[in-house]
């Protein structure tokens, strides 16, 4: 059968793994761009997330492609992503689709569904549930081999002597992985990629100022939800820092270790769990905050609810801790120029503040 | 003198007001209800509320402001789940409503925010308003008929509205006061109207559109007239049920609407940045096209729906489908 799934930064390299070698046909949806955008900005609900939006557009590109099935994660919510894919199916299905939308919800709330599921998968091409798991934990390890390359490429890239050079050794890292076959391929291509990457000319003497990235997940992992955002910080010598990878949440990142931290750090400001990662932004700048970092910038979908809560918030944590906060919310008229703009003016902003306390005696 | 506990007239309001009026009142409070949404109270909202925020966020800030210094208190309660062992909650703004007010508003009474999670087990309730009880200072006997007082107001409360009364109806019938009458006698449309109760039952926000309805002889029916039971069964044909309370209401009754009853059209009430909403509107809008077959007009308000806007878009529908049933 022909499979194809949601595409969120560079999973897709393990996602297409893994369908192919349960004997399925993987189609990549290619990366999202204007028409993906158009596409589902004209049948997605004018209100939707703009996540939402893209996803339908890369189903409908997808679709192009002969896709038959498209299999996506559930979730428990309580955000809108736990519904998505049910109202997808519905929009397909209204514009004359029979492609079917499997929605897999984690095992733990629905052991049955989750077997059920696994079968209609396995059982046509005659894969065992004992090589299914093999599959899916060598598929595993390749997401976190991914997100590990990219979160070294966040370290080096503010660094380099060459602007543009970690970018191009990061995509042939991206290559590599992406051909590795087998858990002992995918470990030496990450052995390899990190030392091709932590070989790229540095220089740790230029100073920078750090900044922590918080929001809403798809927009934060999505370059091209968010313009580039990151890589756009690090080109202008600025350090970046982000919890949400898709491996895990908080996985090595080294300013705090556990959900649990964060949900305490944001106890005093908001202490119930909202959905979405809306307490997690909260908890977040307070921890960044003391961690001393320079400045925070929230990334959101425009009208995503958790982060709307977060918002009206995050000026009183700011206030207290005297943490600047850019909030950019993202929709489909947002422009790559407007968000560069918005960037430099507040890097700009975050050199004057250092300055001034540089200059001010300590007291 | 007695306290004064301020109840924000929209949200939670239109649902529960009955219960917590009498509880708060057995307890030996007073109870004083923000004025009804008005322009003033649009526009404080407005001005104080995250601007990102959807328009009935908005308008509960206003009336939050509305009753900063007339009362000692204002209940405003994170309502996390009220369904026993349910597994729905509600829309992240209602999660983190108490903490959005405090960030946002400056020199508010102390907000009591009497977490309500009746998921958790049988006697919830009641747990939780001993706490609240325990909070004014009140004896456990004193407490313990508040709580039956207040449950034996909700009962009736239901009861009104299954006898097709709407809220705001059912709230005048409860303090002894007699409601306008109800439909006009040259009804011959019936509609079902479907959104959050804090839409559809604020005259302000969505611009009187229940009387207008009326007015051209359409007779309504909404949610909270259908016995709860009778919904949930049949969200069972939904593929998955959403996660909002709210959000899960509506569409369980356009569902309910839909298949069980006899309705000529469906008309969705959605609040303008309502982020459910975008996803419940088009659930609703495709299941009548596709399924159900009837015709639908969905109606967002936002700060700016004029009365002219309304009134066209209704009297269009309404028009078509008379011309269509042949009794124009
Ligand atoms: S968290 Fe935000 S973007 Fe995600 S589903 Fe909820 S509203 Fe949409
Ligand atoms: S359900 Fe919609 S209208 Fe209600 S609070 Fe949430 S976003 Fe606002």
């Amino acid at each position: 059968m022909k499979i194809s799934f949601p595409r969120m930064g560079n999973s897709f390299i393990a996602f297409k793994m893994l369908i192919n070698s349960l004997g399925h046909e993987a189609i990549v949806p290619p990366a999202p761009s204007e028409r993906t955008l158009s596409l589902g900005v004209r049948y997605a609900p004018e209100f939707a997330c703009i996540p939402f939006k893209i996803l339908l557009g890369t189903y409908l590109e997808a679709i192009e492609l002969g896709t038959e099935m498209i299999i996506t994660s559930g979730g428990v919510g309580p955000c809108r992503a736990g519904y998505y894919g049910v109202l997808h199916q519905m929009i397909l299905n209204d514009l004359g689709h029979k492609v079917k939308i499997m929605v897999i919800e984690p095992p733990l709330r629905d052991i049955f569904g989750f077997i059920r599921n696994v079968k209609t998968l396995i059982k046509p091409t005659r894969i065992g549930w004992r090589t299914f798991w093999h599959h899916l934990k060598t598929a595993w390890e390749k997401l976190v081999a991914l997100d590990d390359i990219e979160r070294i490429s966040h370290q080096v890239r503010p660094y380099e002597v060459n602007r543009g050079e970690t970018t191009k050794v990061y995509e042939r890292v991206l290559q590599m992985l992406d051909e590795a076959r087998n858990i002992q391929e995918i470990t030496e291509a990450r052995v390899e990629g990190e030392r091709l990457l932590r070989q790229i000319p540095c220089d740790y003497n230029r100073p920078t100022l750090k900044v922590g990235i918080i929001g809403e997940i798809y927009v934060v992992i999505e370059p091209f939800a968010n313009h580039d955002l990151q890589v756009t910080l690090e080109s202008m010598g600025v350090e970046t820092q982000r919890a949400i990878y898709l491996s895990g949440y908080t996985r090595d990142c080294f300013v705090f270790d556990s959900e649990h931290d964060v949900k305490k750090a944001a106890a005093p400001y908001l202490n119930e769990l909202i959905g979405g990662h809306g307490i997690n932004s909260v908890g977040e700048t307070v921890l960044y905050a003391r961690h001393g970092f320079d400045g925070v910038v929230q990334l959101a979908p425009f009208a995503c609810i958790p982060e709307i809560v977060a918002k009206s918030i995050l000026p009183k944590v700011s206030h207290d801790l005297g943490i600047p906060v850019l909030t950019l919310f993202i929709d489909e008229q947002t422009g790559k120029a407007g968000i560069q703009t918005r960037l430099e003016a507040f890097v700009d902003l975050l050199w004057q503040r250092r300055q001034m306390m540089e200059v001010r005696p300590a007291i | 003198m007695p306290q004064k506990i301020g109840i924000p007239r929209t949200l939670g309001y239109y649902a529960y007001y009955p219960l917590w009026k009498t509880f708060f009142e057995e307890l030996g409070l007073e109870v004083i209800t923000s004025s009804p949404t008005s322009k003033t109270i649009l526009d404080a909202g407005v001005k104080e509320a995250v601007n990102d925020a959807c328009i009935p966020i908005k308008i509960l800030h206003g009336h939050v402001i509305d009753l900063k210094g007339k009362v000692d208190y204002i209940f405003l309660p994170r309502l996390v789940s009220v369904r026993k062992f349910g597994t729905e909650t509600f829309c992240p703004k209602f999660l983190g409503l108490p903490d959005m007010v405090r960030a946002a508003i400056a020199d508010l009474p102390e907000i009591i925010d009497t977490r309500v999670d009746l998921a958790k087990g049988r006697f919830e309730l009641f747990r939780l308003c001993c706490k609240l009880g325990e909070r004014f200072g009140a004896s456990l006997p004193r407490v313990i008929r508040a709580y039956w007082r207040a449950l034996m107001v909700y009962r009736q409360y239901q009861r009104l509205l299954r006898e097709r009364y709407t809220p705001v109806e059912a709230i005048e019938i409860l303090d002894g006061r007699q409601p306008e009458s109800q439909d006009s006698p040259k009804e011959s449309l019936v509609f079902a109207v479907v959104g959050y109760p804090y839409a559809i039952y604020d005259n302000f926000l969505n611009v009187n559109l229940l009387k207008r309805l009326r007015g051209l002889g359409v007779r309504i029916l909404t949610a909270e007239m259908i016995p709860t039971r009778l919904l949930i069964r049949e969200a069972k044909k939904l593929p998955k049920n959403l996660f909002w309370h709210f959000s899960n209401r509506a569409v369980q009754a356009a569902w309910y609407f839909l298949y069980r009853e006899r309705v000529d059209g469906i008309v969705h009430v959605t609040a303008f940045g309502c982020g459910p909403d975008a996803m419940v509107d088009r659930m609703i809008e495709l299941e009548a096209k596709n399924n159900g077959h009837r015709p639908f007009l969905s109606l967002t308000i936002d700060e700016h729906t004029g009365e002219a806007g309304i009134q066209t878009r209704v009297e269009a529908f309404v028009d078509m489908l008379k011309l269509r049933r042949g009794v124009l």
